[in-house]
């Protein structure tokens, strides 16, 4: 059935659009692109944590070599005691804290109701929009599997300057189809009551930024 | 400049004295006004109604009538706009129809455009002494895009004080047919429209077409505000000289 | 299958009742103005950019239509080369028996749903129900359509209709069926209401083994397919359970990556009035250790072929279902989705469901009509449709059918007299000779303008006249 369904469809297709002239260019030129590249909303770091703080995020923004006693911090705040690991964060960004760590790997995964009974998760990330408040992870070993950001209510995550970009079109052309992409803007939200929107559905209902930033 | 005046089915028959302040000012501004007298309707509740080969009869018909017009002055956005966006669209590419518009349609003008854009006038000596407020009609503003035309031209008028208008940019729901085929929405739109009128205190409201003015003149009237309505060239035709007369 | 309810009276006759429904009113009132301000924020501050992406969606678009069947191949070459498996819908009978036979073959009798319009469209959930399957749908407002067992009245916001007290309600009353119920001392509080919908769906969330979703774009090259959403939800069904089956109408297509970088842009502020939306999940095929490992593509043709076929009508499929058009719209302010009668409604849904389904019922015949062609929706159409051009289109389509005699004759006998000046002049004379004995409620098709309006005063000279004689006066 699906077969023949195939053959229909595309028959369907050819014989609608037989005003289409025979030799029109299948291919369009990436060249034709006559967007703005990014928007001038300003510094790129201050753009990016103005407006993940317009989405409700928390954002700590610290020079690098703070990034131990940032994460040891933030953890202590929200009363973590188990955290979430992806097996390829770095090992250092964990040195000052003593919560108990549950590492994850897609070779050695745990099932999602250790996921759910964690208090909480750190990552990193791949990249970051400034213009939008976006960072996007994509399942590297320092990101981990995509169910780790989104069972625990709490999501931390580190981000570095290199990583953050001004503009959408500068993050996809940054981005690798053929993995598994997360954007994050901000915490989970709705606006179906009455298009109010309010913080905290089915994701984590924290999200929390620590940027590095070198000039901090 | 010699000026072809499309006066429009709605004016023409409802409406004359809006056709006369059209004549009245341009001719105060310098110019001398012909009325081609073969003209009818451009078609537009046809078209909108999905009577397409009459529309484009009547289309055939305004091309014939003003073909050798210098410039063609339309007191009503909705039929400018209907001339210069949807005469194309009823014209076969290459046909008589097309190429008669490709050269007409540029010289068709809402009366606003005209004035400001082909007359480089906005103080046209006008004098109205009351409290006014503007609704941009949807042809005039999306179709069109008189943009700030008709307030340069209200602001240089003497006399009168010109209030803003909540939720201007929303339609009124006239809309040709749809106030009949679909009259209760289109009732619900107007009565909106007109309790915004209302509560800018405005004595008169005024529009650049007089088919939403009777919608929306038609409820005010209907519930006995007082206000009234004026198209915006009988606001712009009006001088001191004619208040002291009357 | 009909993307119609049943049972819904044509546009004008629904439309009364729901402008007499004043708690509706209001509930849409609150809605399309606040989110008008959001949207009209975040679109404004790109500034003159916003037409650039405008102009760039509707090229990729249009580009990608005219080429569909090159697209579509690609496509699915692509997701299979991922490690998915693709599945070609001619109509919604065909869909529903691949996604029933696809759930079947894993044992589950249950599946969780992210919010999508084509699954809608088909009516999936009643198909999967009479196979003994139950569909539960995870937005917020899906939820809380099927919790009252109402139907969905938008596009983005099914439930946009209800307000905060009357969700309440319904949670009170019917999340006890399954999952969680609702905490006894709930509020009204949205916040209060979200979270109740968290607990209630968590375990359901965790347990289920199969989900539906649909697609916001399905990238030909890489083989990509993207959810937008908000609440989490989304990410829940994309990848905890071990097989997904995404159900995708043939238009999603654009064809490559870097097409994202507009479309990104376009959406989001288009439909939530947001730079981004919370979350966006973009999967391609099947990631080894990382969420479903069993992905199956429902490509759904449904209608959609003998839309593209029609050269004025094809530029409803660059929708991207944002919903700005309903937002904007004044006539959906005032009667709601439900008037509709369709799973697409407002300017739209006018377009969309005639083109998909044909006009052979009364209530199709209707949408084209059901705008006043104020043009508020083509402005902010992320894409650039012309919707007015193509209600016209339509209603054309529906002139030239059989019946509407009365106004045929009617738009003949105006024909005749704008036809001739010299009738023209003739009628506005007698018009002038009647004035004055012109009731004030008139009869017939009329009588929709008396009932509300006043006529305006006939003059006792037309246009015409003053002028012929101040000629002759010359």
């Amino acid at each position: 059935m699906t077969n023949g369904s195939r053959e229909r469809v595309l028959a369907r297709v050819r014989a609608a659009l037989a005003d289409v002239p025979a030799d029109e260019p299948v291919e369009r030129r990436p060249s034709e692109r006559p967007y703005a590249e990014s928007h001038d909303a300003g510094p790129t770091l201050d753009v990016l944590v103005e407006r993940l703080v317009d989405y409700n995020a928390l954002v700590r923004r610290v020079a690098p070599d703070r990034v131990a006693d940032e994460v040891a911090a933030a953890l202590e705040r929200c009363g973590a005691r188990r955290i979430l690991v992806p097996a390829g964060l770095p090992e250092e960004w964990l040195s000052r804290t003593s919560v108990e760590r549950v590492v994850d790997s897609p070779e050695d995964p745990r099932d999602v109701a250790e996921l759910d009974s964690a208090d909480g998760v750190v990552t990193a990330c791949t990249v970051a929009v400034a213009e939008t408040g976006t960072i996007v992870l994509d399942g590297g070993p320092d990101q981990g599997r995509r169910a780790l950001s989104l069972v625990p209510d709490h999501h931390l995550c580190v981000v570095r300057a290199d990583q953050v970009v001004d503009s959408v079109p500068q993050a996809v052309r940054r981005l690798d189809p053929l993995r598994p992409l997360t954007w994050v803007s901000g915490p989970s939200a709705t606006v179906d009551i009455e298009m109010i929107r309010v913080a905290g559905v089915h994701g984590p209902r924290t999200l929390e930024v620590v940027l590095l930033d070198p000039d901090a | 400049m010699r000026i072809a005046l499309f006066i429009t089915c709605v004016n023409d028959t409802l409406f004359p004295d809006t056709g006369r302040a059209v004549v009245r000012l341009l001719e105060r501004l310098g110019h001398e006004v012909v009325f081609p007298t073969d003209q009818t309707c451009c078609g537009q509740m046809h078209y909108n109604t999905g009577y397409r080969r009459p529309a484009a009869r009547l289309a055939v018909r305004f091309a014939r009538t003003f073909e050798n017009a210098d410039a063609v002055v339309v007191p009503s956005a909705s039929c400018a706009a209907m001339i210069r966006d949807n005469y194309p669209r009823l014209s076969r590419s290459g046909s008589r129809l097309a190429r008669r518009m490709d050269s007409l349609a540029p010289r068709v003008y809402d009366l606003t455009e005209f004035l400001v854009d082909v007359l480089e006038v906005t103080d046209v000596g006008a004098y109205y002494p009351h409290k006014v407020v503007y609704h941009p009609t949807c042809h005039g503003l999306r179709f069109l895009g008189l943009g700030d035309r008709p307030y340069r031209l209200l602001r240089a008028v003497r006399g009168l004080e010109l209030l803003e208008l909540p939720e201007a940019t929303e339609c009124c729901g006239f809309g040709g047919t749809f106030s009949v085929k679909n009259g209760d929405v289109s009732s619900a739109m107007g009565f909106d429209k007109a309790r915004h009128v209302v509560e800018t205190g405005a004595e008169v409201l005024c529009a650049v077409d007089n088919s939403c003015l009777m919608h929306i003149g038609g409820t005010l009237s209907r519930q006995r505000s007082g206000l009234r309505t004026a198209h915006i060239a009988e606001i712009l035709a009006s001088t001191e000289k004619e208040y002291a007369r009357t | 299958m009909s993307a119609t309810f049943l049972g819904m009276p044509p546009f004008p006759e629904a439309a009364k009742r729901a402008v007499e429904d004043s708690r509706t009113r209001h509930n849409l009132h609150k809605a399309t103005h606040t989110i008008r301000a959001k949207r009209t924020r975040v679109v404004d501050e790109l500034g003159d950019d916003w037409q650039r992406l405008r102009a760039e969606g509707e090229r990729i678009k249009t580009h990608t239509l005219r080429h569909l069947d090159h697209y579509l191949e690609r496509l699915e070459e692509s997701v299979q080369r991922a490690g998915g498996t693709v599945h070609w819908a001619s109509d919604a009978a065909e869909a529903n028996a691949i996604i029933t036979r696809l759930i079947r073959r894993t044992g589950e009798t249950e599946v969780v749903k992210v919010k999508s319009m084509a699954t809608q469209e088909i009516e999936l959930n009643n198909a999967l129900e009479a196979a003994g399957i139950t569909a539960y749908e995870t937005d917020l407002a899906e939820l809380i359509v099927q919790l009252g067992e109402d139907l969905p009245s938008h596009i983005l916001v099914p439930a946009i209709h209800l307000g905060r007290a009357q969700i309440r309600e319904i949670f009170l009353q019917r999340m006890g069926e399954w999952g969680r119920p609702a905490p006894p001392d709930l509020t009204d509080d949205p916040h209060a209401l979200a979270e109740a919908s968290r607990v209630h769906l968590r375990e359901l969330f965790l347990r289920s083994k199969v989900a539906v979703s649909g697609a916001n774009f399905a990238v030909a090259d890489s083989g990509t397919l993207l959810v937008l959403e908000s609440e989490g939800n989304g990410r829940m069904c994309l990848t905890l359970p071990e097989t997904l089956i995404s159900v995708v109408g043939i238009e999603k297509i654009v064809p490559t990556w870097s097409d994202l970088e507009v479309f990104m842009q376009l959406l989001p502020r288009s439909s939530t009035g947001e730079r981004m939306n919370p979350y966006t999940s973009t999967w391609t095929g099947v990631t080894p250790g990382d969420g479903p490992q069993d992905f199956h593509l429902v490509l759904l043709d449904n209608g959609r072929t003998d839309v593209l076929a029609d050269t004025v009508g094809r530029q409803a499929l660059r929708c991207i279902r944002c919903s700005a058009c309903l937002n904007i719209c004044p006539v959906y302010e005032r009667v709601g989705g439900h008037a509709y009668g369709s799973v697409y409604p407002g300017p739209i849904g006018a377009i969309l469901t005639p083109q998909l389904q044909g006009m052979a019922s009364k209530v199709d015949e209707a949408l084209p009509y059901a705008s006043s062609l104020c043009g508020a929706c083509y402005e902010v159409c992320p894409v650039a449709i012309d919707i007015p051009e193509v209600l016209v289109h339509l209603r054309e389509k529906v002139a030239e059918s059989k019946g509407h005699v009365s106004e045929k004759a009617l738009m003949a006998g105006a024909e005749a007299v704008f036809g001739s000046a010299t009738a023209l002049d003739a009628v506005q004379r007698a018009a002038g000779l009647a004035r004055g004995v012109v009731p004030r409620h008139l009869p017939g098709p009329a009588g929709k303008w008396t009932d509300t309006r006043d006529l305006p005063d006939v003059p006792a000279r037309s246009f015409r006249q003053w002028w012929n004689e101040r000629e002759d006066g010359r």
